[in-house]
């Protein structure tokens, strides 16, 4: 599903490389989680795999079942299939929540050819998956993310994902900020969304989450490279002994 | 040494005198208003258009921008539209003449006309001060328009919409409007060009609200593409009234929107909102006088500008705060969203404070759209030009929300979607 080969990208702006050759195959129906320490360069790879412009990839490429998804822009890659749960959803005030998910929703599909959602259809969908994962209706009466607390907005972003469908779901510390029964009901909805034909990458500190969200490989990012893979016993590993070993083995 | 100059007038200073000459044997007014409206047009004569040296005109060179007055007759014809919010009760101005046949429930209303012709309306023929050109032109032409009375303690359910529609010419309208003691009301007063022909709008609404007395007021000018719009809105607050006076600016060519308000009472509170969305060769120009007169008022003014193509723009805003007016709370803010780099928007706050104990506080912002946003928006599968559309058209949509009241946010947010949607 996702091949990542040899990538180098840099800061748009000051020409600071963070990602330094990095190599990463995520197959489909496979949930892979990336640790690392911070600032080794989790969220920029999440931000280049959904074509953020302040970052440059100078080298190495990126595959999307096969085709090259460097030359598309957000908005065609989320088209193809990749959402990103935000590690910080932003707020942004005046956009109504349930007319950008209609507009997002139908924006996809169009892309895709298929037939837009009708009005009922579209609150029917909302309505289900909001409650699934037990989100008020009435939260989503509000400008996007505007006032949701931290919890919220992490359920919000997934909220999104449920209703996109899409193949390739990045979670960018989904976990932080949630109490341990949001945690539950977030990894609940995560985990409904598996199917063979999906893969998820899990981006997080904590094996907390991997309790519930069952990694089949382990990545450990460090530097803006990947210099360690493992099942899920890796996490435990790392959990238990922190990253010093596995950085002094790498080295 | 004494020298006798004569000064010379420009093609439109000529045409306006000229204008006053053929139209004076027929305007409406006794013998007091006849005579003030010569004297105004005998000052506008002597001091001529105002220029940039006026320092409040410095942004908009009336002089060197009005160049030309359309013919004083546009065409026909027009007639009149839903009003904006259904079920209010319509007064219409068509080319200038009030619609005499005027359904008005819970309040009272009469053709500013006969204000003129029995002279009532002479006390309002005025310029507010020596650089006031919107007073002179407006007392010197104006013909007719509605005089408002909401009764005390009245509670009126459905708006109360002005409707001044035109087809080009020359259009010179006034709306005084008194609200009684703890009256509640709200008046939509929707300037708009029916056809493309150029006509001169002036227009000068004299709005007090007695106290108690709380008022939405919500000015649409929505002129053509070759109209000249001056307007005006004279505000005097009384005791604990409340007044949210929204300005929405989406049309004209040359546009100087005057906002002259005195907070007169204590416990009174202006909730001032303005939006400005401009694009072609145009001009706009929102100027704001606000008085904070007694002790214990609060206002706050919020202007969000939204500026395509060649557009160029400005705010003035002048706080003023009498020695006496203790515990003044003010707060302004100016934001700005530059769509194209040939687009040019100006702020000049201004706060003249005599008292000591009073929060008074500007801000302005100018940007172009957030790009955390944008790309939120676009990784969720939004295509770039629809996401930007999205993004303006909320930065402007929050003032429209704030009215909270959804029978008339809709309509607003329609109006700014479909002008973003043309000139997007
Ligand atoms: N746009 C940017 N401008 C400047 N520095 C940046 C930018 N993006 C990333 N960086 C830097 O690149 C490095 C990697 O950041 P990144 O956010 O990817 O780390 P991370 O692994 O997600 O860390 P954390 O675990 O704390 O979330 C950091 O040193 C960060 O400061
Ligand atoms: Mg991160």
């Amino acid at each position: 599903m996702l091949e990542i080969k040899n990538l180098h990208a840099r800061i748009a702006e000051d020409g600071t490389e963070i990602i330094r050759g990095l190599n990463l195959t995520v197959k489909a129906g496979e949930v892979a989680a990336i640790m690392g320490p911070n600032g080794s360069g989790k969220s920029t790879l999440s931000y280049i795999l959904s074509g953020r412009e302040d970052y440059e990839v100078t080298e190495g490429e990126i595959l999307l079942n096969g085709e090259n998804i460097l030359e598309l822009d957000p908005a065609e890659r989320a088209a193809k299939g990749v959402f990103l749960a935000f590690q910080y959803p932003v707020e942004i005030p005046g956009v109504a929540t349930m007319q950008f998910l209609k507009v997002a929703m139908n924006e996809q599909r169009k892309a895709r050819g298929e037939a837009e959602l009708t009005t009922p259809d579209f609150l029917r969908r909302v309505k289900e998956v909001a409650a699934d994962l037990k989100i008020n209706m009435d939260m989503l009466k509000r400008p996007l993310n505007v006032g949701f607390s931290g919890g919220e907005k992490k359920r919000a972003e997934i909220l999104q994902m449920a209703l996109l469908e899409p193949q390739l779901c990045i979670l960018d510390e989904t976990d932080s900020g949630l109490d341990i029964d949001a945690l539950k009901i977030v990894a609940d909805g995560v985990n409904a969304l598996k199917s063979p034909d999906r893969a998820t990458i899990v981006i997080t500190h904590y094996q907390r989450l991997l309790d519930y969200i069952v990694p089949d490989t382990v990545h450990v990012l460090y530097k803006g490279q990947i210099i360690r893979t493992g099942d899920k016993d890796l996490a435990l590993e790392l959990e238990a002994n922190g990253y010093a070993d596995v950085i002094g083995q790498a080295a | 040494m004494n020298m006798q100059t004569t000064t010379r007038l420009t093609t439109a200073e000529a045409a306006l005198v000229e204008a006053f000459g053929a139209q004076v044997g027929d305007l409406p007014g006794n013998g007091a208003v006849i005579g003030t409206r010569d004297r105004l047009l005998d000052d506008l004569k002597k001091s001529g258009l105002p220029t940039r040296r006026i320092e409040s005109w410095h942004y908009t060179d009336l002089k060197n921008l009005f160049r030309e007055v359309p013919e004083a007759n546009g065409s026909a014809g027009v007639s009149a539209v839903a009003p904006l919010i259904a079920g209010s009760s319509v007064l219409t101005v068509l080319q200038g003449e009030a619609d005499a046949k005027v359904h008005a429930e819970g309040f009272s209303v009469s053709a500013y006309k006969d204000a003129l012709s029995d002279g009532s309306a002479v006390k309002g023929l005025t310029a507010l001060d020596k650089d006031d050109a919107i007073g002179r032109i407006n007392g010197s032409f104006v013909r007719d328009g509605f005089s408002l009375s909401v009764p005390a303690g009245a509670d009126l359910a459905d708006p109360i919409e002005i409707q001044a529609l035109h087809a080009g010419g020359q259009i010179h309208t006034r709306f005084p409007a008194v609200f009684g003691a703890g009256a509640k009301a709200t008046i939509i007063e929707r300037h708009r060009a029916e056809t493309d022909a150029a006509a001169l709008v002036s227009s000068i609404s004299d709005i007090a609200l007695e106290d108690g007395a709380e008022v939405t007021w919500i000015l649409l000018q929505q002129q053509g593409a070759a109209d000249t719009h001056l307007g005006q809105i004279r505000v005097s607050l009384g005791k604990d009234a409340k007044l949210r006076l929204y300005v929405i600016n989406a049309g004209g060519k040359l546009v100087r929107q005057e906002l002259r308000i005195e907070v007169e009472g204590e416990g009174a509170d202006l909730t001032l909102r303005g939006v400005n969305l401009l694009g072609g060769d145009t001009h706009t120009d929102v100027t704001l006088v606000l008085g904070h007169n007694v002790p214990h008022t609060t206002s706050t003014e919020t202007i969000r500008n939204v500026l395509f193509d060649r557009a160029s723009g400005v705010f003035q805003g002048m706080i003023k705060v009498a020695p006496d007016a203790q515990k003044t709370d003010a707060k302004m803010a100016c934001n700005t969203l530059l769509m194209s780099d040939d687009a040019d928007f100006s702020v000049k706050p201004e706060l003249e404070i005599f008292a000591d104990d009073v929060i008074c506080g500007h801000g302005a912002t100018v940007s172009d759209i957030d790009r955390n946003h944008l790309f939120y928006l676009m990784a969720r599968g939004v295509p770039e030009n629809k996401a930007r559309a999205m993004l303006v058209n909320a930065f402007v949509a929050e003032i429209a929300e704030e009215l909270e009241d959804e029978k008339l946010v809709a309509p607003l947010e329609e109006l700014i979607s479909d002008w973003l949607d043309k000139h997007a």
